[in-house]
């Protein structure tokens, strides 16, 4: 058994990049060490770039994202809610940084049109009163759990092969190539080994460990970034802080939440399998985030979470921010005389398609074939324009709103009930996911359905979602382990921030679980 | 900045304990009906996404507000709900003859104004059968129900003729649509009372229909436009001196709480001063300053039932206490449950079913209790459980008024 390609990591590069390789025909497979998303691309703000926050600092990057921005827009329409985003300035600010931020905009191609601030208040009541300058800029939410799954579907749609829970322990190096990887599954006592063409670094962060086996340095800088989530919509626009990037000045509505973020500190390597945020990171990014919106003081944070940034070190060096969040993409042939080895990495949620493409062609050119990228073109499943509607049966607008055409897959006849309230997600949406991503638990159905991410984090369904799940695998005597995993999973994010409500919340979980 | 960190936003308190759901009486009879959580804040979570969230079975919610008593939380379900549909509802507004429908329940004012001088003709033709079918079959009102009767005589015109200049101390009285143009008898019983313990009454300068009805068949508008004008006029009253004492318990919920929650309009100089007679009358014997006698000879055996917006302005306990200092009364306070009529939500045909068996409960109560009246402080139960149980219905004023030593 030979592929083409091997890609490692299930994040939203790996899974982009694992849709391009099968449309172009290769023989691909995703093997993923846990859950797609379980890494960073789950750990984010869910923000589509316009670019603008790049203008200033980073041209180029600027570019990619707004050209990336309005492909995305076509082709995941479904994963995309097209907010549009201001850049407010506030009276510590000053309006100089604004206008060379609305030129280089410009310049990039990005839509920046300064709006009157009265004008900024009307479309945006939340934001700081106190504001004298803003910017719109086509920023726009995006659900990364719902376009990793997207382009995980139209790949194995295309042929490719996804193996989920199973880590790679090591690259197999024969005769001074890399041939495969050597791979043990979750339930397995031993290693497999499979054998491809090109092996595909795409695990973020995780990436230098495996290259590193290999013989292959690649200077990568762990960026923690803290981010925090709040109980509803406070705002109906992505709002950001128009100045030099620093912490906490982007707020994004996603889904029914807003998320508020994000720090970026330097982390030592071997902390990035146990990410947390903690208290005075979340204290930090309130004290700024009030800056944007101030009701953020006094709206109910759920959970607070953090994910780490795979940032690589130029071959010469930099430090900190002034590390460019710039594509990656390493031919180790080239650059390390390691042939059979590619890593893709850096980059960002928004470039994940363009960074798919820059691998695939560089695989074309491997293997000396000519195929045209086609991922800027065709629709990814469930984006066929299908948006919930007054008129659909309301336990499926929640449903519709997160699969869009994917629903059809769904059977509503056999599942109507709806098991999470929070997030209304039904049990045919629960069967749905069973069936299409293989999950083994709650936590990983949760990031097919949005299961539990709601204000109760589980307290109140994490029962029945249970009972349902252990019965859709086959085996009810799993529901209790499924309860405790998952609600510690949830103490995780709540510890941070229990107070308040949340700290009420947490109380009644405690009483009703009897943890 | 943490300790600052509390949830203003009211929908952020529900921590998803499912009582509300347990209470509401909608709940149980009605699968269709999301309930209260579902409804209130689980649903205000998506409609802040995107209004097509909105669910149209939220036009079942009676607004009885028994999932606001329930919370633990202290959040505003009913109010929530009340609101969502006079935002998001007006994409589900029915059109054609079933607004027609809504239209006519909700203009109490205007409907009754145009009715009282024709009363025994409206009344007449109001309950024949050729009429009610074409009100079933054409305009969606359930035959089963009989419209409140008219009464030729408004109560403002028989108030005009009463002399209250004997008094030095007065009350002002919001008498309400149905003591104007339907029960006239209750507003005459409501000055006998407190003329009995030394106040005279005064109307309101300008007095409208509450809004409820307004509110809940989706002309908020409206309501608030009567709304301003009735707190216009009791400031006036109340800066005479008078509190504005009332007889209906839904009104008077309606002008305390539901205008500044749901119509938006602040009231809380009005609030202290108005309030049921029975809630006054009590603190006035409470304290000494009112004394009344009662006959020797009066004798009833009745039943008190706790209408939803009493329970929710817990003042339940000023008429049951007040009932209980006539002698002769022989009192049995029902448990509360839900009478199913909801102000006009019972009158429409395709929610008679749903009202009939929200009330059943409290029918089968009633009658077990072998009791020959029922009490309450709300016109629409009392048309709910007379038509449910047969017995007479009163409101504690007019059994005060009867007991009355002459």
């Amino acid at each position: 058994m030979e592929y083409d390609v091997i890609i490692v990591g299930g994040g939203i590069t790996g899974a982009a990049t694992a849709r391009d390789c099968a449309m172009r025909g290769f023989k691909t497979l995703l093997v993923e060490r846990g859950d797609l998303c379980d890494g960073a691309s789950g750990r984010n703000h869910g923000l589509l770039h316009s670019g603008g926050r790049y203008a200033v600092t980073d041209r180029e990057g600027a570019e990619e994202c707004i050209r990336e921005n309005r492909i995305l827009r076509r082709i995941a329409s479904n994963c995309v809610e097209p907010t549009e985003g201001l850049f407010i300035s506030l009276p510590e600010d000053g309006l100089d940084y604004q206008a060379n931020f609305i030129a280089k905009c410009r310049e990039a191609g990005i839509d920046a049109k300064a709006i009157d601030p009265k004008e900024a208040l009307r479309l945006e009541p939340a934001i700081n009163p106190s504001i004298i300058g803003a910017v719109k800029v086509p920023d726009a939410s995006v659900d990364p759990f719902r376009l990793t799954d997207a382009n995980v579907l139209d790949a194995q749609r295309h042929g490719a092969d996804v193996l989920k829970f199973h880590k790679v322990v090591s690259l197999i190096v024969e005769e001074g190539r890399v041939k495969g990887v050597e791979v043990l599954g979750h339930n397995d006592v031993s290693t497999k080994k499979i054998y491809a063409r090109e092996v595909v670094l795409a695990a973020g962060i995780w990436t230098a460990a495996l290259a590193e086996a290999a013989g292959v340095h690649i200077g990568m800088m762990p960026s923690k970034g803290a981010l925090i989530i709040f109980g509803h919509r406070v705002a109906r626009m992505v709002i950001n802080r128009c100045r030099k990037p620093a912490n906490a000045d982007i707020l994004v509505p996603g889904d029914v939440v807003s998320v508020l973020g994000t720090t970026s500190d330097k982390v030592p390597l071997e902390t990035c399998d146990d990410m947390h945020a903690t208290p005075e990171e979340v204290e930090l990014l309130l004290r700024e985030g009030v800056q944007l919106v101030p009701s953020l003081a006094t709206t109910r944070i759920i959970r607070a979470y953090a994910g780490v940034r795979p940032l690589v070190v130029a071959d010469n060096s930099g430090d900190g921010r002034s590390v460019s969040r710039g594509i990656v993409l390493l031919d180790h042939e080239e650059r390390d005389g390691l042939p059979g080895l590619i890593t893709i990495t850096g980059g960002k949620l928004t470039t994940a398609r363009l960074m798919a493409e820059m691998t695939a062609d560089l695989l074309c050119r491997k293997f000396g074939v000519n195929r045209r990228c086609e991922t800027a073109e065709k629709p990814l499943p469930g984006s066929d324009g299908r948006k919930a509607r007054f008129e659909d049966p309301v336990e499926q607008r929640a449903a519709i709103g997160r699969h869009g055409g994917e629903v059809s897959k769904m059977d509503f006849s056999q599942g109507r009930e709806v098991l999470c309230e929070c997030e209304q997600v039904t049990r045919a949406e629960i069967r749905y996911a069973v069936q299409h991503f293989g999950v083994r638990n709650i936590s990983d159905l949760r990031r097919h359905t949005r299961i539990g991410m709601g204000t109760c984090q589980g307290s109140f369904c994490i029962r029945k979602v249970a009972v349902a799940l252990a019965g859709e695998l086959g085996d009810p005597s799993l529901a209790d382990t499924f309860v405790k995993e998952y609600l510690q999973e949830r103490w995780k994010g709540m510890t941070p921030v229990l107070w308040g409500d949340t700290l009420r919340e947490g109380e009644y979980m405690h009483k009703v679980h009897s943890l | 900045m943490q300790e600052n960190n509390i949830s203003e936003a009211n929908l952020e308190r529900c921590l998803k304990c499912n009582l509300c759901t347990l209470v509401c009486p909608m709940m149980e009879v009605n699968p269709e009906y999301p309930g209260p959580k579902k409804a209130g804040p689980d649903g205000e979570r998506y409609r802040l996404k995107d209004p097509a969230y909105y669910d149209y079975a939220l036009k079942y919610c009676l607004n009885c507000k028994r999932c606001e008593v329930a919370c633990p939380s202290g959040v505003e379900i009913g109010d929530m709900i009340q609101l969502a549909r006079i935002k998001y509802g007006s994409q589900a507004k029915r059109k054609g003859l079933l607004g027609l429908r809504d239209w006519t329940l909700a203009s109490t004012d205007l409907v009754g104004s145009l009715s009282s001088p024709f009363a025994p003709v409206v009344n007449g033709v109001l309950g024949t059968k050729p009429v009610k079918a074409v009100l079933d079959g054409v305009l969606g009102v359930d035959s089963h129900r009989t419209f409140p009767a008219y009464s030729g005589q408004k109560f403002t015109s028989w108030f005009r003729r009463q002399d209250q200049s004997a008094f030095d101390k007065f009350v002002t009285y919001f008498h309400g649509c149905y003591v104007n143009y339907n029960y006239p008898q209750l507003g005459k019983d409501f000055v006998k009372v407190v003329n009995a313990a030394g106040y005279g009454v005064h109307l309101l300068e300008k007095e409208k229909c509450c809004g409820v009805a307004l509110m809940s068949n989706g002309f908020a508008g409206k309501a608030r436009k009567q709304g301003e004008l009735n707190l216009a006029s009791m400031r006036k009253a109340i800066a005479a001196g008078e509190p504005v004492l009332t007889s209906s318990s839904t009104c008077t919920f309606t002008m305390r709480d539901e205008y500044p929650h749901v119509l938006g309009l602040p009231n809380d100089d009005v609030r202290p001063s108005l309030m049921l007679l029975t809630k006054w009358l009590y603190g006035k014997i409470a304290s000494g300053e009112v004394k009344l006698r009662f006959r020797k000879d009066f004798s009833m055996k009745a039943a008190y039932h706790t209408a939803c917006h009493m329970q929710k302005l817990g003042w339940e306990y000023y008429s049951i206490e007040l009932l209980r200092m006539i002698p002769g009364m022989e009192l049995t306070v029902l448990d509360q449950n839900c009478c199913g009529i909801a102000g006009t939500f019972g009158f429409k045909k395709e929610n008679y079913v749903h009202s009939q068996n929200i009330g059943s409960k409290l029918f089968a109560s009633i009658l077990d209790a072998g009791v020959n009246t029922v009490l309450t402080d709300c016109e629409t139960c009392k048309w709910q459980i007379e038509a449910g149980t047969g017995l007479p219905v009163l409101n504690p004023v007019s059994v005060l008024a009867e007991a009355l030593e002459d």
